[in-house]
């Protein structure tokens, strides 16, 4: 068994887990170990192929991989301890996790430590989708590697299912593997692919086009005995059928964060993210544990996780330098069409400094309705909208804070029509 | 090969497999020959993993006596070869005061059947055993002895044993044909090619009937029952702790909710009777319907998330009973019916028939040496390769995660490559190591796993994917149906 001790651990060298490491590096932390389960550091941008990360947090355009690899520098430069193929297997003591390693078993004490695991897509089977189980269904993530990391074959006709960020990331891998991509088809009225930029706009706007869209449709099943030979999908309105031939079918978002070593350690998780319950200053129910990135909601763009690693590592150095834990916390819940905010509770300090702002997701779209902030019976904020878009991060303002009651019921956040 | 062999044993599912085991002990020249690329593939595969005890197996039947015989045996094999298992018991919920009626004859069943530890519940008893359950239980009854297995790892320890005491094993050899030569041997065909055997034992599964056909009887006829399964996540597995059973009554056959080893929670099955013996597709209206039932049962088990579903079909036949078969003249022996309880009454199965064969003439003489099989623990109770410092000490590859979900180390996934009876699929790769199974259902590892299992067995990645052109569909027409 190998026993060691650190200021800070990170588990996830992704985005969050690395500029997290990085800024604390930065402001004099001696000892800063980040562990990750793959064999290379980067995360999940590594197998974006495609252009679109950096600007918000390095101020310059990259490609995923440009990305990860940039990031990974600069932890290195700063003394930042990586550690690759090294798994998180389970907590020890109040302040321990067990890893395995090729190297071995050991323990991992720290004074403090940040969980940034980030996300998964569900898989087919976790939708429920019935029918055949062949070879030829995956998730974007899966298609990546199989596309950008082994290069290995993926058939000649997709179909996506899901019409979202992702769903066009999956779009753009199978076309650079030269797959015909035969339907993209999603059970909202229409696509939910919101260009955060106007260059990528007029990139992708032409591959988008060229794609048949199924909106308002399902997958019903899935066809084929050894490899996928079709999709059965089903118009939600007319209830009309129809088989879509195709060897591969990607599943796209519908995210899930990689929320394992959370739960095992007892966390309080929230039931909209289905990540860790953490306040303003991403401090978890578990004294010492804090958690950023992908991990506390899916899916944020890479750059965001980044800056929130970023501003983790302030609450955690007033942590090293003796601040308390928070014993009282207030939840703040959301009701459906939002399927989660974040962060999702707030602890007394979050009313004094209040984060920035909150951010939430939807499951549908609203056409003029008005979003409410309530504390029982008292309403803290209100504002009206035209269009409440799905599937995609939302921001919300948290100048309503300070008007919180601390001892006060849960917060809620909802729609009204 | 030999020219002729003592026994040829058709399919190599867990009965099969037990059977080739059992012959494995004697000076017998045996092939055991399986239509699939991998054995176990058939009903073996998807089914409940529960190790009955047959308690309630009708009274006097064949099945209850080699459920009773094959439980004493694999109390035996079962730790000698490193089966994943855990002896939970089982209990048996009353929902209704219907239900609640029938226990008591259901606890008679059971001591008729020699399984004499079994006992009413109060209400009360219920709950202190598995407080999750949702409020409302009439009674229940405890069966100790139910416990779960690992129902791929069975199977494969059986085969090997049999192959490394000389069975020889040869699979993707679908039987066509069986012609009963002058000299009374048989002679076993298919496109891979014809062996030839003094004896022959039919343990076709599904296929028990044709195989029977072709010998000239018309005993049974198997109708393919769809049993639809949902596995939840190992996040569910500490809302219970027992193998919960739904009592049968005229009218519904419940569905049960269990542990498997590996650690997750299991709900199904679903039972239709279906014509098509390759249908294991699942259905919206079958998984909807398990949804219901388990929300009924154990509400927060539908909180988790889900890992995987399936669907597997159960060789049931008109008969309520086993259809095994001496056919003296022909010195053949018919193994069909075997329905749902193979998994749980193989190892008696195997030495039934083992006699059977003796009383048409087969000379057994036992072997001086029987080289035990040791398989290579994938359950959640003992420590696997990844939590062992003394193997990855020996071999850094035990320490090398690559299927982060389930914890399935390099180490063992080359292991399950070279070992005796080979992965040569991802699906036989998945059985034998359960990469691939886990919550991520291969988002992170797939690709991986690929590129190991073709370098490491020189096939090209398309034919693992199945995109080789045999398999190549024309995507010209889009058709409407319906």
């Amino acid at each position: 068994m190998i026993i060691e001790e650190t200021d800070v651990l990170i588990v996830g060298a992704g985005p969050a887990g690395l500029a997290n490491a990085i800024e604390l590096k930065r402001r004099g932390i001696p000892r800063v170990v980040v562990v990750d389960r793959e064999p290379e550091a980067g995360g999940m941008p590594r197998l974006c192929h495609h252009t679109g990360f950096g600007l918000p947090d390095l101020h310059r355009l990259l490609s995923g991989p440009a990305y990860a690899r940039r990031y990974v520098r600069m932890a290195r430069r700063q003394g930042v301890e990586i550690r690759t193929s090294t798994t998180i297997t389970g907590w020890d003591s109040e302040k321990g996790l067990t890893f395995t390693a090729p190297d071995g078993m050991g323990v991992i004490t720290a004074r403090a430590i940040l969980l940034a695991t980030g996300v998964r897509e569900r898989p087919r089977s976790a939708r429920l989708v019935p029918g055949t189980r062949p070879h030829g269904v995956l998730t974007t993530g899966a298609l990546q590697r199989f596309v950008h990391e082994r290069h290995l074959p993926v058939g000649t006709h997709a179909v996506i299912v899901g019409a979202e960020e992702v769903s066009l990331s999956a779009l753009m891998t199978l076309r650079s593997a030269g797959v015909k991509v035969v339907a993209m088809i999603t059970h909202l009225p229409q696509h939910q692919i919101y260009f955060p930029y106007s260059i990528a706009r007029w990139m992708y706007m032409n591959v988008l086009s060229s794609t048949p869209l199924y909106t308002s449709t399902r997958i019903r099943r899935i066809l084929g005995l050894r490899r996928v030979q079709g999709v059965e999908v089903e118009h939600l309105e007319s209830g009309q059928r129809r088989v879509l031939p195709c060897d591969t079918v990607v599943f796209t978002g519908d995210w899930i964060p990689e929320n394992e070593v959370a739960r095992s350690g007892e966390l309080v998780m929230d039931p909209g993210t289905k990540g860790p319950q953490v306040d303003g200053e991403f401090r978890t129910s578990r004294p010492g544990v804090f958690a950023a990135g992908n991990l506390l909601r899916g899916a944020e763009t890479a750059s965001n996780s980044a800056l929130e690693g970023r501003r983790a590592a302030q609450a955690m150095i007033r942590f090293l330098e003796g601040e308390t834990w928070p014993d009282h916390r207030l939840p703040l819940i959301s009701h459906p069409p939002l399927r989660w905010v974040a962060p999702n509770s707030f602890s007394s300090r979050d009313l004094e400094f209040p984060p920035e702002r909150l951010s939430f997701w939807a499951d549908e779209f609203v056409d003029r309705g008005v979003l409410q902030v309530r504390q029982g019976s008292r309403v803290l904020y209100e504002r009206a909208f035209r269009h409440l878009r799905p599937n995609k991060v939302l921001r919300l303002s948290s100048r309503w804070l300070p008007e919180v009651a601390p001892s006060g019921p849960p917060i809620e956040i909802l729609v009204r029509g | 090969m030999p020219d002729i062999y003592d026994v040829a044993i058709i399919g190599a599912g867990v009965v099969g497999s037990a059977i080739a085991r059992e012959l494995a002990q004697y000076h017998l020249s045996v092939v055991l020959l399986e239509a699939n690329p991998d054995v176990g593939m058939g009903t073996t595969k998807a089914n409940t993993a529960i190790w009955h005890t047959g308690f309630d197996a009708k009274n006097g039947t064949l099945e209850a006596k080699l459920l009773r015989r094959s439980y004493a045996l694999m109390e035996k094999f079962i730790p000698e070869a490193g089966i994943p298992v855990e002896r939970l018991g089982g209990l048996l919920v009353a929902w209704t005061e219907e239900q609640k009626h029938i226990l008591p004859s259901l606890q008679e069943r059971a001591f008729k059947n020699g399984v004499t530890d079994v006992r009413l519940l109060s209400p009360e008893e219920v709950y202190r055993l598995e407080p999750n359950l949702r409020p409302g239980a009439q009674g229940g009854l405890f069966v100790p002895g139910e416990s779960i297995l690992c129902p791929f790892t069975l199977p494969l320890a059986f085969a090997t044993q049999a192959v490394i005491n000389g069975v020889e094993l040869r699979l993707n050899f679908p039987v066509r044909h069986v012609d009963v030569l002058p000299d009374g041997s048989k002679r076993v065909e298919s496109p891979a090619g014809a062996v030839r055997s003094r004896f022959l034992v039919n343990a076709a599964g599904l296929y028990s009937d044709e195989i029977d056909h072709m010998l000239g009887h018309r005993d049974f006829t198997v109708t393919p029952r769809r049993g639809e399964l949902i596995v939840f996540d190992k996040f569910a597995r500490r809302l219970i702790d027992h193998i919960i059973l739904p009592v049968p009554t005229p009218r519904t056959k419940g569905v049960l909710i269990s542990p498997t080893v590996y650690g997750n929670v299991l709900l199904g099955p679903t039972a239709e009777d279906l014509d098509d013996k390759t249908n294991t597709a699942t259905s919206e209206q079958g998984l909807r319907m398990l949804l219901e039932k388990g929300k009924a049962i154990l509400p927060a088990l539908l909180d988790e998330e889900v890992t995987a579903t399936y669907a597997g079909l159960r060789a049931a036949t008109e008969h309520a009973d086993y259809q095994i078969r001496l056919h003296k003249e022909q010195k053949y022996v018919c193994v069909g019916g075997i329905r749902s309880t193979g998994v749980s009454a193989a190892m008696g199965i195997a030495e039934y028939v083992r006699d059977l064969l003796a009383d048409a003439g087969l000379e057994l003489r036992p072997k001086a040496v029987f080289q035990p099989v040791s398989m290579p623990y994938i359950g959640a109770v003992k420590a696997r390769p990844y939590q062992r410092p003394d193997l990855i000490a020996r071999n850094p590859d035990y320490g090398r995660i690559v299927c982060h979900c389930e914890k399935v180390t390099l180490g063992e996934i080359l292991d399950a490559i070279h070992s005796p009876i080979p992965a040569r699929t991802l699906d036989g790769l998945r059985r034998r190591t359960r990469a691939m199974q886990g919550r991520c259902q291969g988002f992170n590892c797939r690709a991986h796993i690929v590129e190991i299992l073709a370098r490491e067995t020189g096939q090209d990645p398309k034919f693992l994917l199945a995109l080789d052109d045999r398999e190549r569909t024309t995507f010209a027409h889009p058709e409407k149906s319906k």
